[in-house]
């Protein structure tokens, strides 16, 4: 997919600006924010939880050799193809290859973030092959032609009626309004898709090493389908995704649909091992994983590793105030939110995204819910020293900064310089004691007045005040 | 018990008498109040900008500067922080300086958290009448707990009636530098804020933290509210919540 971060300030103005947008967005608080809290606290040992799936996504990142080729040798042995993917171009050239092999004309595919990452879609119509997405969200935005803008609710930012209307003219039958006739007519266009498919498509929430299994936490059941009915099964996932045992999946089960939508547990957790033997009824008979790397082990034994621990369930973005006011798509990349603001910058450059690092007020709410305790405004912080480092920022803003510095390290000069400065602002400010506009930050008045202060500094009145 | 007050940089600038309600308040809770007469500012602008250098030559300013001292008490929630959970990162790979920082910083306190927990205050020299409205800061909330503690001295002014608002604890878009950098986006976040407080017909909001304060303040005033006033704990559980009767 295209990076267009570099567009950030101008799609916040767009952004706000967006009725429709505004009108969705308002209901994701309730549905996340609301859905989390209240399923959150039946984890009693929340605290030692997230300490507990934190430790299990270290252990995997500091030996991601290890871990990785012990699921290629589980998987292999089982009858899976690991395939192994350094850039996005890669995966879509692998999957290219396997449906040239199997004769695949058309494809089934249930959700995947990284399959997003590669515009995978797009490169496989150029080869020649048919693909219907087949989760209800990511099958509406393939209907309008958008992106996703969320990880998890990727149709988040659109509203049902826009969804009726989309159906209407799509699908050439009657409009429908209410939501499950909506839900059926979905199912009816994508029952043949399912049935048809040469291909099906997924990604994967996790890999297992001790089993060599992909696993996949989903709702809809589409997953499903498309992972057992289509002759050949492709997963495609980060290879940040392995986790030792199934044991270990359990803890971060706990956590992940919580997290994610609120739910205790998700519909269906498909655990998916090995392609179809004799004995079996049914699965795929050729299953092939493709893991993509694209910039990830860069990042390994990095000061950004914590990022990789990363299990994908949306809350940062949900609980990020940004986010709540602009939603997914102003970040011009596949991941939004607190966790995109990192990774767009550290998977893409961070001189194609020099924004996302800075829209941020460090609140803090995102590494608050984290599940596996991603400090991410620290590491927000350390790409702004990058930026420092690297002579991205601004000429203005690094004159200003260390003016400040040197200011605030010289009291004296520091004394003199807020004594002018709290007397022209209290001049300025007159009357209403108000200032409508500050030379060098209409970001602020463009929006806001600025309270005048009194016109002397606390410094100033407490030395009168103490040689009395 | 001898305790330094940091004063910040926004209100020795912006708000002065919020230094000498922290005063009041400090004695009131048995402290003699040091204010050593050098101080600046903390660091935080230049550290959350990524100048790490900037943010090291004032921390060992400080360290210089109230070391000695029992306590350190900051009316801000978001520079106490800095102090605290900060200024350690900084000094990650000196382990004597570490070692004298953290010490430090674990003695150093929002000004609420230390009149609860440390200082216990009894009574609330204050006599503000009317209902009000608190904002938790991010900082003060989410780096040192801060939530319970304005509350409580609050609830021992029997002139004060305290109405939540809605989703206190949302950022209002201040974050320094990001309110300048991303104006537009940090004018809504504060619009969010102020919606929420004007719904509860509380005749002031009160916080922790100065910047959100000035951010809130400027935001109700742009959009006509002239009505609500906008004070800092400090102005309201010491009394001085106007310039005349310091």
């Amino acid at each position: 997919m295209q990076n267009t971060s570099l567009q950030f300030k101008k799609q916040v103005t767009i952004k706000l600006a967006d009725v429709k947008l505004q009108d969705a967005l308002s209901r994701l608080q309730s549905r996340f924010v609301e859905g989390r809290s209240a399923v959150i606290s039946e984890i009693h040992d929340l605290q030692e939880t997230r300490t507990a799936a934190a430790a299990i996504r270290d252990r995997v990142l500091n030996d991601l050799e290890h871990w990785l080729l012990h699921f290629e040798q589980q998987a292999t042995t089982r009858g899976a193809i690991v395939h192994w993917a350094e850039t996005g171009d890669d995966v879509n050239r692998i999957v290219a290859e396997i449906a040239t092999q199997h004769g695949v004309k058309t494809a089934a595919k249930s959700k995947s973030m990284v399959s997003e990452e590669c515009g995978l879609n797009d490169a496989l119509e150029l080869a020649g092959v048919a693909v219907m997405e087949t989760d209800l969200g990511e099958y509406i935005l393939q209907l309008a032609k958008e992106a996703p803008s969320h990880i998890v609710a990727p149709v988040v930012h659109k509203n049902k009626e826009e969804i009726s209307d989309l159906f209407a003219e799509k699908h050439q039958l009657p409009r429908k309004t209410g939501i499950a006739e909506l839900c059926r007519e979905a199912r009816e266009v994508l029952r043949p898709a399912f049935l048809n498919a040469d291909m099906g498509i997924s990604g994967a929430n996790f890999l297992v090493a001790e089993t060599g299994s992909v696993l996949i936490v989903t709702n809809e059941g589409n997953g499903r389908l498309v992972t057992t009915l289509p002759r050949v099964h492709v997963a495609i996932t980060g290879i940040e995704k392995v986790v030792p045992t199934l044991e270990d999946v359990t803890t971060l089960l706990r956590l992940l649909p919580r997290s994610a939508t609120g739910q205790s547990i998700t519909n269906y957790v498909s655990v998916l091992t090995g392609n179809k033997n004799k004995e079996d009824h049914d699965g795929p008979q050729h299953f092939h994983i493709i893991l993509l790397d694209n910039g990830r082990s860069s990042l390994i034994g990095g000061e950004m590793q914590e990022m990789l621990r990363c299990i994908r369930c949306g809350a940062c973005m949900n609980h990020c105030p940004v986010y709540q006011n602009i939603g997914g798509h102003a970040y011009g990349w596949v991941y939004p939110g607190p966790m995109g603001s990192i990774l767009t910058p550290l998977l893409g450059g961070l001189e194609k995204s020099p924004d996302l690092p800075n829209a941020s007020t460090f609140c803090g709410a995102c590494a608050v819910v984290c599940p596996v305790k991603i400090p991410l405004p620290d590491l927000l912080r350390k790409l702004r020293e990058k930026q420092m480092q690297r002579g991205m920022k601004s000429r203005q803003e690094t004159l200003m900064l260390k003016a400040w510095a040197w200011l605030a390290l010289h009291p004296n000069m520091y004394a003199l310089a807020t004594k002018i400065g709290v007397r022209l602002m209290h001049t300025m400010g007159g009357k209403e004691k108000l200032l409508h506009t500050l030379p060098g930050a209409s970001g602020w008045t463009d929006g806001r007045d600025f309270p005048a202060p009194s016109g002397q500094t606390f410094r100033e009145l407490y030395q009168r005040r103490t040689h009395k | 018990m001898r305790v330094g007050l940091f004063v910040t940089c926004l209100v020795d600038s912006m708000r002065p008498r919020i230094g000498f309600a922290t005063i009041k308040l400090l004695e009131a809770a048995g402290c003699e109040v040091v204010v050593p007469e050098q101080q600046t500012c903390c660091g935080q602008p230049g550290y959350n900008s990524g100048d790490r250098k900037s943010a090291v030559a004032l921390a060992l300013k400080f360290l210089a500067e109230f070391e000695t001292l029992d306590y350190v008490v900051l009316p801000s929630g978001s520079c106490a922080g800095m102090i605290r959970l900060h200024y350690p990162d900084l000094f990650k790979d000196d382990p004597i300086l570490l070692a004298r920082i953290t010490a430090l910083g674990q003695r150093t306190y929002e000004l609420t958290d230390f009149l609860v927990n440390v200082g216990q205050l009894k009574q609330v020299p204050g006599k503000f009448q009317g209902s009000l409205t608190y904002h938790d800061s991010c900082s003060g909330l989410r780096e040192l707990n801060v939530y319970k503690q304005p509350r409580a001295l609050l609830a021992k002014m029997p002139g004060v009636t305290i109405k939540e608002m809605l989703e206190s604890t949302t950022c209002c878009g201040f974050g320094g530098t990001f309110s300048v950098k991303y104006g537009e986006l940090s004018t809504r976040m504060a619009d969010n804020k102020c919606q929420h407080i004007v719904a509860t017909h509380a005749g002031a909001i009160v916080g922790g933290d100065l910047g959100c304060l000035l951010n809130i303040e400027g935001r109700l005033r742009r959009i006509g509210d002239h009505a609500t006033r906008v004070l800092h704990v400090a102005e309201v559980l010491s009394g001085i919540d106007t310039d005349e009767v310091q």
